[in-house]
């Protein structure tokens, strides 16, 4: 570990009633780094991502941004903080009264309040790092696909150049040669930015590609992490069954739900 | 055994009840105090004005027109039995400001604003737009629940004030037309017999019914959870409680102003 970590998550965890969702997470995020946390269903990545945007709020543990504690932090530092943040939802989470444009410009307009005028620019040349021309900006998000509005959302994320980006699922729901092209401008548009990446993905090809170091979890923890080149003989059996898709294996899925 | 059963399942629905009601009021505590801090987002207002009052017209406008009309049949039927037909003029307008009025106007608002709220909000909620709201440094209160508060509790009043007038003059109409009232008289009888506070009560309730409208509707709406049957169960539970909370305060209100 080099210097001081963007992030860090000391023993999270994180119960609804009884069910225990993340049983102690120790997760590091380096300076620039792109980090994939993969695991399947329910295994606690989402409630992880919402717990550090303050969307849901931990039971106990210890979530640093900068070095900063932002659960003990004043409500008003914990906002600076948060806006350091940018976050692509998985199901793109849109606002469908509004525009095209104004869906990108929103960060800026109503968190920032930079001019609607201005902010309309700045919202043009996002669209335009993702591949939407001008055209698109007056449409609403209901008249787009689904990869489109997942390009829109991303463009949303990235408005505000935030220091930090959340990729929930950004591939999901797309076909193959669509998730593509959302893992080359994940690539490249954080890339040119510098921002330090937080993905979560069970999508294994995604995960290759905008990954610089997988983690995996399973269970509520973090049960392997490293180099994305380590990936294929991690030597972890988990980590093996996960990323060959196999149905036999140390991971039993539970097919009934209790 | 069996008694035991029964009187554990009381004592849950009975907590879940308080439950509920202790986040209603934490949820109307949170929403109140966002309406006094900045930033206000004055457009989503007026657009929200826009909604509640002026497209709820045609409703509030023909539920009043058709209560004033058939008030007037009965009153005058009912009143004829002890010779006090003139009495007509008097109930109706006590009657639509005080009670009626503000009472079927939340109830029709409850129905289609409350509803449309719950809705609104609930499916945004359910696709994580209320979530996006707050990464992008908005906060959901502020941009959701108070331009919603505001208009609901600033138009129903007005609402109200254009049900008063069409009533009495539903009421007037059947009354000349089919009653074989003298419309001077009819007037003057009105005139005469309504007094400010008639008029005043009526409106100080329509603004808290409005209120309570537009807190129901966000707080099922914020509540709801997993897809379409959630949307559909927060705009149910919006609309019932918001009826049911309008009929109880109405009660209450009443009791406050007129028990002396």
């Amino acid at each position: 570990m080099t210097g001081q970590a963007k992030i860090s998550l000391r023993n999270l965890t994180k119960s609804f009633g009884k069910k225990e969702v993340l049983r102690g997470i120790d997760l590091d995020l380096n300076d620039g780094e792109s980090l994939v946390v993969i695991g399947g269903s329910g295994t606690g990545k989402s409630v992880m991502l919402k717990c550090i945007l303050g969307l849901l709020s931990p039971d106990s543990g210890q979530i640093s941004v900068d070095g900063e504690d932002i659960r003990s932090v004043s409500a008003g530092n914990r906002e600076r903080i948060l806006r350091k943040f940018g976050m692509l939802f998985q199901g793109s989470a849109l606002f469908d009264s509004l525009k095209v444009w104004e869906n990108v410009a929103f960060g800026l307009v109503q968190g920032r309040g930079v001019r609607r005028s201005e902010a309309r620019i700045t919202a043009e040349q996002k669209l335009a790092q993702v591949g939407l021309g001008p055209d698109v900006a007056n449409l609403r998000p209901a008249e787009l696909s689904g990869g489109m509005q997942k390009r829109v959302a991303l463009a949303r994320a990235i408005a505000t150049d935030p220091e930090i980006i959340f990729f929930d699922e950004p591939t999901t729901g797309l076909d193959p040669i669509m998730a593509d092209v959302i893992n080359d401008l994940i690539v490249n548009t954080v890339k040119s930015m510098g921002a330090t990446t937080l993905s979560i993905t069970h999508d294994i090809a995604s995960a290759r590609k905008i990954a610089d170091r997988i983690a995996m979890i399973h269970d509520g923890r973090i049960i392997w992490s490293g180099p994305v080149s380590e990936i294929d003989d991690s030597g972890n059996a988990m980590v093996d069954q996960f990323i060959n898709g196999r149905a036999e294996g140390p991971i039993k899925m539970q097919v009934l739900r209790q | 055994m069996l008694a035991i059963n029964f009187l554990g399942g009381i004592g849950h629905v009975f907590l879940a009840f308080l439950q509920g009601a202790g986040r209603f009021a934490i949820f109307a505590a949170t929403a109140l105090s966002h309406t006094v801090r900045p930033p206000f987002f004055p457009r989503l207002m007026l657009r929200q004005m826009v909604s509640v009052g002026y497209f709820s017209l045609p409703v509030v406008g023909l539920t009043t027109l058709f209560t004033g009309m058939a008030l007037a049949l009965q009153i005058f039927e009912g009143s004829s039995r002890f010779n006090a037909e003139g009495s007509v003029a008097w109930i109706v307008a006590v009657g639509m400001t005080r009670e009626l009025a503000p009472v079927l106007a939340g109830l029709m608002v409850a129905g289609r604003v409350g509803a449309a709220m719950a809705a609104e909000i609930g499916t945004m909620r359910v696709t994580e737009q209320i979530d996006a709201l707050t990464t992008l440094s908005t906060n959901p209160f502020k941009y959701l629940v108070v331009p919603r508060l505001i208009a609901g509790t600033l138009m129903l009043p007005l609402l109200v004030l254009v049900g008063d007038v069409i009533s009495i003059f539903g009421a007037y109409m059947v009354s000349i037309n089919f009653l074989g009232f003298n419309p001077a008289t009819y007037i003057n009888n009105t005139w005469d017999i309504l007094e400010t506070i008639d008029i005043v009560t009526g409106l100080v309730k329509a603004g808290i019914f409005g209120f309570i409208v537009a807190l129901t509707g966000c707080f099922y709406g914020f509540r709801s959870r997993g897809g379409a049957q959630g949307v559909g169960a927060a705009t149910t539970g919006a609309v019932v409680t918001g009826s049911i909370l309008i009929l109880s305060s109405n009660l209450l209100i009443t009791q406050l102003f007129f028990s002396t």
